[in-house]
């Protein structure tokens, strides 16, 4: 059996007693919500915690509402399957339905989390490996090494951000509360993350991400949106590349738009270059889009770290972006990558 | 480090008092302390469901989650899934229609479909592959996995329904059981061999 490291379970009724053990412990103590990602990296031996505080006791922390602005809001605890299965989030935001469905397998679903979902480890070739592979190749930088094996020059680490909600809900311009232990703070989502394999939360590690607040003028009566995602098996696996679009209009002209990428940094990279080449143009331009998805393909620099080519990934951003913007748009999708399957 | 923790665990419908290392998972617990060895160990990772169990009705992997978090919720094993020496529509079909070949990672299967039949009484043949999609099998290429929980929901429902002969048997032959008779349900017999 591949067993648990022995470690002190806390289970904390509020958000600031959760907040205070984890500030009070340090690195030794870790959150876990559905345990779907703290598990297995503890089995390995990845992550290290002697305290592991459970927020799943914490009142309030599993409710799905909308609120009186028409905000949707997610509370941390409340898990994929919830939010995959909302009949609001299905009709109002069906594109983070489809981000959501594609995530992992059923169970996994059952189990896992929306705030697990976005704060979930980054991922790289030489890190998620048993620990006699990562020993006998000697730890990488991401593990107490002193070397990145993606890039053995490199003095950061450069494994891929895992999450598919994260660049859809970026896309949609949600917002996430923040706990500590002196109280709640809202940031927008796309800043909860920094372009670094190992310190990949912009939050600090007592912050327990209480809430997303997905917008109403991001619903589907406001705002076109696509996700589309890109790996080996159509379930299990984890993106080689995601891309997640999100397009407003007036009259039939494009008036904003936000285009986020995963899986190809560490972090979900935000394609402003490419957003804005879409706007003040007709809705469905397909000169347009396909300007657009040249430009997602300049920030799209997938480094060799996951499965196949890392070049292949950086050459299917733009495909992937073309059909992303294609379907928000209404135009019949094109670019299939082979055994492709639209999720929902 | 861990204490040892004592929980009262309802699995399968009856109530066991069990003392275990707070640590250690649901998986461990039920093999090792409710001595329930029908949920298997795959790759203890969340990545092959081989560990499937149902939790207030729902899949869970067992190997994921602690077992001190689960008292006072409805925990079914494989083993529930029979009445007594009787097997459950689903176990009958897998066996009758060779679903199973090493079956090692049956009892995940049988689980994660029984949470579907039970809120969808009549699932596509996708809806199938998407609710097993997490569930991995290197032995029967997943067709026959299929063809089982579509008669096993059959059944279910009541209807008068029998696998295609061929597919039990080769080509039918009359005489032969399934050959001429296509209202075969899933044999009696196939209880008697566990």
């Amino acid at each position: 059996m591949l067993r648990l490291p022995p470690f002190r379970l806390r289970t904390p009724s509020s958000l600031e007693e959760a907040a205070r053990i984890v500030a009070g412990e340090g690195p030794a103590a870790r959150f876990v919500a559905g345990g779907t990602d703290l598990w297995p990296n503890m089995k390995r031996r990845h992550q290290k915690a002697d305290t592991v505080v459970s927020l799943m006791a914490v009142p309030g922390l599993a409710e799905l509402r909308g609120d009186t602005g028409g905000n949707l809001e997610i509370g941390g605890t409340v898990t994929l399957d919830r939010v995959e299965r909302d009949e609001r989030v299905q009709t109002r935001f069906p594109a983070l339905a489809r981000a959501v469905a594609s995530i992992s397998s059923p169970p996994l679903r059952n189990m896992g989390t929306i705030g697990g979902n976005l704060c979930v480890d980054t991922r790289c070739t030489y890190y998620n490996q048993t620990e006699e592979w990562r020993r006998s190749i000697d730890y990488c930088l991401k593990e107490e090494g002193t070397v990145c094996w993606v890039a053995p020059g490199s003095s950061r680490c450069w494994a891929h951000t895992a999450s598919d909600s994260a660049p859809m809900l970026a896309a949609l311009g949600a917002r996430v509360r923040l706990a500590g232990a002196e109280g709640e703070r809202e940031i927008p989502l796309a800043d909860l993350y920094r372009d670094d394999g190992i310190d990949y939360l912009g939050k600090r590690p007592e912050e327990v991400l209480s809430r997303v607040v997905v917008p109403a003028e991001a619903d589907a009566g406001h705002c076109r949106s696509a996700f589309w995602k890109l790996r080996r098996r159509g379930s299990i696996d984890f993106a080689v590349l995601s891309v997640a679009v999100a397009l407003w209009q007036e009259h039939g002209v494009v008036t904003r738009a936000r285009i986020h990428l995963g899986a190809v940094a560490s972090w979900p990279v935000g394609a402003e270059k490419a957003a804005e080449a879409l706007v003040g143009r007709p809705v469905g331009d397909e000169e347009a889009i396909r300007e657009a998805a040249k430009l997602v393909r300049r920030v799209a620099t997938p480094m060799d770290n996951t499965d196949f080519l890392a070049q292949w990934r950086g050459v299917m951003a733009e495909r992937y972006a073309e059909s992303a913007l294609r379907e928000a748009s209404g135009l019949e999708v094109t670019g299939l990558a082979p055994n492709h399957r639209l999720v929902g | 480090m861990s204490r040892a923790v004592t929980a009262t665990l309802r699995v399968n419908g009856e109530e066991r008092t069990v003392a275990f290392p707070g640590h250690h998972t649901l998986l461990e617990v039920l093999r090792e302390e409710c001595a329930l060895t029908g949920t298997k160990h795959g790759c203890e990772l969340g990545e092959c469901g081989a560990c499937t169990v149902l939790v207030d009705g729902r899949p869970v992997l067992s190997c994921l989650t602690l077992a001190c978090q689960h008292e006072g919720r409805e925990i079914e094993t494989v083993e529930g899934l029979a009445d007594g020496n009787r097997l459950g529509p689903l176990q009958v079909a897998f066996a009758d229609l060779g679903a199973a070949q090493c079956g090692y990672c049956t009892p995940g299967i049988l689980m994660a479909a029984e949470a579907m039949l039970r809120e969808q009484p009549r699932p596509s043949r996708e809806r199938i592959a998407e609710q097993l999609s997490g569930n991995l099998c290197r032995c029967t290429g997943y067709l026959k996995i299929v063809e089982a929980v579509e008669w096993a929901a059959a059944v279910r429902r009541g209807e008068d329904a029998g696998p295609p002969p061929e597919i039990l048997f080769g080509h039918p032959e009359p005489g032969r059981p399934g050959g001429d008779a296509p209202g075969r349900r899933p044999s009696e017999t196939a209880s008697s061999n566990t």
